[in-house]
């Protein structure tokens, strides 16, 4: 590897690694006064957090690195493992560095999570943020100004100073060019993806998580620079497929990597949504805020958190699979984890109707066997190669 | 809510059965006399609107505990899961596709009809969203979404209750009447909330009478009975408020004699034990799992359970002055939309009101909407009230996951360990 | 004198215990559960009684100064001999099942070769007993079917003849016949050995004793003659349902485990007790009142059991696998104490180059990490800390144990008794003399 892509790589791996949030501690501590706002999958307004001058941190549950010792007394074996690491993490001071926390409405165990935050830790400050399910302006966007507008009076007071629109501006625009460059990136590896590998383009999108965002828009752009420079990153023939369910508990690194080994390219995937939303355009109106709510009553239901009005769930799979040429779908969720697993039938249906082939397996944050979806993702990548061929 | 009566039967049990029999009946007729059928959910029912539309509501929810205790759920979730449902999620949702793909026979036998609309009131649950989504696929009829906000920080704004107005008012009336193809009528439904409000009056005063010692009820296992009719179809109808007054008097006279609850086993003789519960009860080996409560003179004084479809003990009524407005409270007020912070206020309060010896929690697998958390309301409540808590786990409707031997073993060494605490006197 | 008596079912062994008027423990006996908890529980409570028989032979030798002399001499060869006959006895019933497990029809070609061979296994068998009981006799069980397990086995290697009676057939026939041997007990029996012990330990004694031999007979005939009254018996245990007590002599293993632990180290507040099917962690007053409990949940996974899958996996001892971890030297991080999967687990991990000591020392800091989210659940950890159940006596999970537990709770150390396996046992019989006490 090219020392100058070796050097990004192992900055993305340091912050991949760093449970205990020191790069959010780094960047508060460069400025009297800073904070930084912690919020759970899948996804929150993270330009409201960015324009009051505080650093958005998407916290993602300790992976396969974190032992438990505190987190699993809290929770019964039937419940997925992302909130036990997550209690671990805090209980464990690691993420003392938060000056908040924001608990997106997608899924109950989140849901009753932010009570569980507010015992627990009961001078932070925590909010349960219900995202809308209604999508219309005037009722769904009402209710979301609403909820908005008090987040943003929240911020302001923890922030100590108001939020202007010039503030707001430059934050949604700031936050439009990440998800740009992280477009272009997803994009890139659906054209090439021998160029990206999956573990490699994990933790450069991860970075995302705890970095302010021009410096991971910088991250990600000098990323989709350097990678094609890697010589021995030749084109390949491997089953290109799109991975499903990823959203929330994460994937351990093992586990993208045994799907590559296996012989399959990712060309799309559910990860990093936080990131992603809104996937249209967010334009800058006046008032800034009104770009802000349009744009996610009319992002549509990428995410299995999200009531998809007409009844065509699956709408979005399938059309990945079209825009990504890929040959099969891989349904990968956690085990337990109730938004992804009662989707899955819906999903599946919609495949079946327009002849994708399909796979599912389940797995934990901390799953460290991969011995069985080798052996299944093997079996398939091979098997949508034959019937390619046929 | 269950039908299968204890063997010592109250007046008041026969007519919940003859109420309940007939809206199957009723269902089973609804498409030869022209009427509609809404399928939707206990909390945040909106029964009286639909009923003054005349439509039947009909909940898939309580056919699924229907399905539990006549043990047929086991065969619906094998139905279910070899569709591709996982084995990890609500059993409720796979006990009710699982009857659906058999043939959709409701419990007592008569076939259901199919949905002309699905209301999906979507409160305290996340998986009643998926749930309606899947059912959106195996009928092709409208759905009405009713999004209703949690009280994450414990309580009702304002603009709450004016985006669930608004939206009783821009999508679910709307729907409801191009299904019916009839205008909204607020008398109508002005004079069934005032019979819902004189029903949960009644319902009340019986969940209160919990306070005397002997307590004349169970308030879980008789309670999910008391509950029945008014949070499946009944509330807002004659039928139930005179339900509701025959059971307030059959409970006074149970007061006035000094008894016990009945139970399946028998009047209760002696209550050695105080108990509040949270959590909803087992369906597939309900009798079996009161038994073991019976079998220790046990009475549950309190729960939480009998709370999903509505807080009324905490002073909610349905108000006729104001319509739309009270079914957005009653809809944000279900204990299911409640922050645990604010569940565990009410547990303690419940512990101290009725003078509980401990708190039981049963924690179901299939719920994350009760079960997340209940682990620190567990410890919360034990430092708050300084009594013992227990803990136990099963599942709604899947047979699988009740191992009696091993609940048993810990209601028994729980109460023993009241009972010791109690004849050894305070700790020094 | 007036004894209660405590039982404990556990899932894989049966202990009883008995105390006196004073709450002294005068017995304790214990034998693996089987499949029939009503045998089990006799079998205990048998080899308690005749433990508290010997106890009193104890006593009434030590109180006459005559014979204080003679008690050290006396009673070790008395228990032994005791120990010899029961053994033979055993074994005289095992030949008998063995024989007639030979009259089945698919060994008709074989029986008359397989007579004579079961003679002649059973016959060194019985010859190696007195070795077996010696004073420095070192004995892997103290279970009538693992001590004869071994030698039978090893006795017919040695016997079975590939072309004849086959090393298959004859430990097919051990398998079959040890079941209803095992399964018999529960007599007043037991006691009326102690006799003949007696009489074979005087004659073998005689030259060297001549003088005191009356002296000792009249001792230990009067120590015999004492009655034993159980006024009280409790119950407990994961198959305490199933004992022919009445419900009020039933206790949760919960509180008996609490009040037990409390006896044995009363300044216990946090009791940790992993068994073969699950595990309790406690908290207890300072009277041994249970104040809140925690069971696991109701998979097995980071029970005792899941250690019994793992050392057969290994074709290893259970009691081996502790040491063997104790060896590792690298941290192996398994995530996984699910019992279902515990083999393929092993054997992934295995093929992926990983030693066996550094994967078993992280199998045990699964399960007492299990344990610990159950201490958490109950209420954490408050000085003393008694760790108990079989478990305990694993040396790997007592280490990872006490790391979790300095690392978690500050420096703290944990009470393990080697008597452990008793404690639900005990605090049973504390019940049952609690219950006698109110009675009277």
């Amino acid at each position: 590897m090219k020392p100058e892509l070796e050097k990004l790589v192992t900055r993305a791996r340091t912050l991949f690694d760093d449970l205990d949030l020191e790069a959010v501690r780094s960047w508060k501590n460069a400025m009297p006064d800073r904070k930084a706002i912690g919020h759970l999958p899948v996804w929150a307004p993270r330009e409201l957090i960015w324009a009051a001058g505080m650093l958005p941190v998407s916290v993602l549950g300790g992976g396969d690195r974190l032992e438990i010792i505190r987190g699993d007394a809290y929770f019964q074996s039937y419940i997925c493992h992302f909130p036990r690491s997550t209690v671990e993490l805090a209980l464990s001071g690691r993420l003392d560095a938060l000056d908040g926390m924001l608990f997106p409405s997608i899924c109950d165990v989140i849901r009753n999570l932010s009570g569980m935050w507010q015992m627990l830790f009961p001078d932070l400050y925590v909010r349960y943020l219900d995202l809308p399910q209604n999508f219309d302006l005037e009722v769904g966007g009402r209710f979301w100004r609403h909820e908005l507008e008090a987040l943003m009076r929240d911020l302001e007071a923890l922030a100590g100073r108001p939020i202007s629109e010039d503030d707001l501006r430059l934050s949604i625009a700031a936050f439009a060019a990440n998800r740009h460059a992280v477009h272009r990136l997803y994009q890139a590896r659906s054209r090439e993806p021998w160029l990206f590998p999956a573990d490699e383009m994990y933790i450069v999108l991860r970075a995302g998580c705890v970095l302010p965002p021009d410096e991971h828009t910088e991250l990600v752009e000098r990323y989709l620079e350097l990678a094609p420079g890697e010589a021995e990153r030749q084109r390949q023939d491997r089953s290109r497929i799109v991975v499903a369910g990823m959203f929330c508990e994460q994937p351990p690194l093992g586990l993208l990597l045994t799907l590559e080994r296996a012989g399959c390219f990712i060309v799309d995937d559910d990860l990093f949504l936080a990131l992603r939303w809104p996937e249209i355009e967010v334009e800058i109106t006046d008032p800034p805020l009104d770009g802000l709510i349009e744009a996610f009553l009319r992002q549509g239901a990428l995410s299995a958190s999200v009531y998809q009005p007409d009844g065509k769930r699956g709408a979005w799979l399938v059309e990945s699979v079209e825009r990504n040429h890929a040959e099969g779908v891989i349904f990968c969720a956690p085990s337990f984890c109730d938004p992804a697993l009662l989707e899955q039938p819906m999903l599946v249906a919609a495949l079946d109707e327009s002849s994708v082939p399909h796979t599912q397996f389940k797995y934990s944050e901390d799953t460290g066997q991969f011995a069985a979806i080798r052996e299944q993702a093997g079996t398939f990548a091979d098997s949508i190669r034959l019937w390619g061929e046929a | 809510m269950p039908d299968v009566a204890p063997s010592q039967k109250e007046q008041s049990m026969l007519l919940q059965k003859e109420m309940i029999s007939g809206h199957y009946d009723a269902l089973a007729r609804a498409k030869d006399e022209g009427k509609k059928v809404v399928y939707t959910f206990v909390p945040g029912n909106l029964t009286e609107l639909m009923r003054s539309f005349d439509i039947l509501p009909n909940l898939p929810e309580i056919n699924a505990l229907q399905s539990g205790m006549r043990k047929l759920s086991g065969g619906y979730i094998s139905e279910a899961e070899k569709h591709g449902h996982s084995e990890d999620v609500c059993t409720y949702v796979k006990c009710d596709i699982g009857m659906l793909k058999k043939g959709n026979i409701g419990p007592t036998g008569v076939k259901l009809p199919e949905p002309d609309l699905l209301l999906l009131s979507y409160t305290g649950c996340f998986t009643f969203m998926k749930w309606f989504e899947l059912l959106r696929q195996e009928y092709d009829c409208p759905v009405a979404m009713l999004h209703i906000p949690y009280q994450g920080d414990g309580k009702v704004h304002d603009h709450y209750r004016g985006y669930v107005i608004e939206q009783l008012e821009t999508e679910v009336i709307p729907k409801l009447e191009a299904v019916t193809g009839r205008a909204f009528d607020q008398d109508r439904l002005r004079a069934s909330l005032a019979l819902s409000a004189a029903a949960e009056d009644d319902l009340v005063y019986v969940l209160e009478s919990a306070r005397h010692r002997p307590s004349p009820i169970d308030a879980y296992f008789g309670g999910v009975y008391y509950i029945g009719p008014i949070f499946s179809a009944f509330r807002g109808t004659e039928e139930g408020a005179a339900y509701y007054r025959a059971l307030r008097r059959e409970i006074d006279q149970r007061v006035a004699a000094g008894q016990g609850p009945v139970t399946p086993e028998g009047e209760l003789e002696t209550e050695r034990f105080r108990l509040v519960i949270e959590g909803p009860p087992n369906w597939t080996s309900f009798r079996e799992f009161w038994k073991m409560f019976y079998d220790e003179g046990a009475v549950v004084v309190a729960s939480t359970y009998t709370k999903v479809g509505g807080l009324y003990d905490r002073g909610f009524r349905h108000d006729p002055d104001n319509p739309l407005a009270t079914l957005a409270d009653y809809c944000m007020g279900c204990y299911t939309n409640l922050s645990l912070p604010a569940r565990v206020d009410l547990v303690e309060q419940y512990v101290r009101d009725y003078a509980a010896d401990g708190f039981l929690i049963n924690s179901v697998k299939s719920c994350n909407s009760f079960s997340v958390g209940q682990l620190l309301m567990l410890r919360q409540l034990e430092d708050r009230t300084g009594l013992p808590g227990g803990f136990i786990e099963s599942d709604l409707v899947d047979p699988r996951y009740f191992s009696a031997a091993n609940i048993k073993n810990r209601i028994e060494s729980y109460l023993q360990m009241i009972e010791q605490k109690r004849t050894a006197g305070p700790a020094a | 004198m007036d004894v209660c008596v405590g039982i404990d079912l556990g899932s894989t062994t049966t202990k009883a215990v008995i105390l006196d008027s004073s709450q002294r423990e005068i017995g304790r006996g214990i034998t693996n559960s089987r499949s029939n908890y009503e045998v089990a529980s006799s079998i205990a409570r048998e080899q308690a009684f005749v433990q508290a028989r010997f106890n009193l032979t104890h006593q009434a030798l030590s109180e006459d100064s005559r014979l204080a002399d003679l008690e050290e001499r006396f009673l070790p060869v008395l228990e032994r001999n005791f120990r010899i006959q029961h053994y033979l006895e055993q074994l005289q019933r095992l030949e008998a099942a063995l024989l007639q497990a030979a009259v089945a029809p698919r060994h008709r070609d074989q029986r008359r070769n397989i007579e004579p061979v079961l003679e002649t296994i059973l016959a060194a068998m019985a010859g190696r007993a007195p070795a077996l009981f010696g004073a420095l006799a070192v004995r892997k069980s103290e279970f009538f079917r693992d001590l004869a397990a071994a030698d039978y086995m090893q006795l017919a290697e040695e016997a079975a003849d590939p072309k004849g009676v086959t090393f298959d057939t004859l430990s097919s026939l051990f398998d079959q016949a040890i079941l209803p041997v095992e399964n018999t007990g529960g007599s007043k029996a037991l006691e009326a050995l102690i006799d003949s012990a007696l009489d074979t330990t005087l004659v073998a004694l005689a030259t060297r004793l001549s003088n005191d031999i009356e002296l000792l007979r009249r001792a230990v005939e009067t120590a015999r003659a004492v009655r034993i009254d159980e006024v009280a018996s409790v119950g407990t245990g994961y198959g305490r349902q199933r004992l022919p007590f009445p419900k009020e002599q039933i206790r949760s293993e919960i509180l008996c485990h609490g009040l037990g632990a409390h006896t044995m180290f009363p300044d216990t507040r946090t009791v940790l007790d992993i068994g073969g099917q699950d595990t309790k962690a406690i908290q207890v007053d300072e009277r041994g009142i249970v104040t809140s409990f925690q069971m696991n949940d109701r998979c097995a996974a980071g029970c005792g059991r899941y250690l019994g899958y793992i050392a057969d996996e290994m074709n290893l001892g259970v009691h081996e696998l502790g040491p063997l971890a104790q060896q590792s030297t690298f941290h192996v991080k398994i995530n996984s104490t699910c019992t279902v999967f515990a083999g393929a687990e092993l054997r992934e991990r295995l093929s992926l180059g990983q030693r066996r000591e550094d994967i078993l020392a992280g199998l045990h800091r699964a399960i007492i990490l299990r344990a610990m989210s159950l201490l958490a659940r109950s209420g954490g950890i408050s000085s003393e800390f008694t760790f108990t159940g079989g478990v305990a006596r694993n040396p790997a999970a007592v280490d990872a144990l006490q790391h979790l537990v300095n690392d978690n709770y500050g420096e703290q150390e944990i009470n393990i008794s080697p008597e452990s396996i008793f404690t639900g046992a005990l605090g049973a019989a504390l019940f049952a003399h609690r219950t006698a006490r109110e009675a009277a």
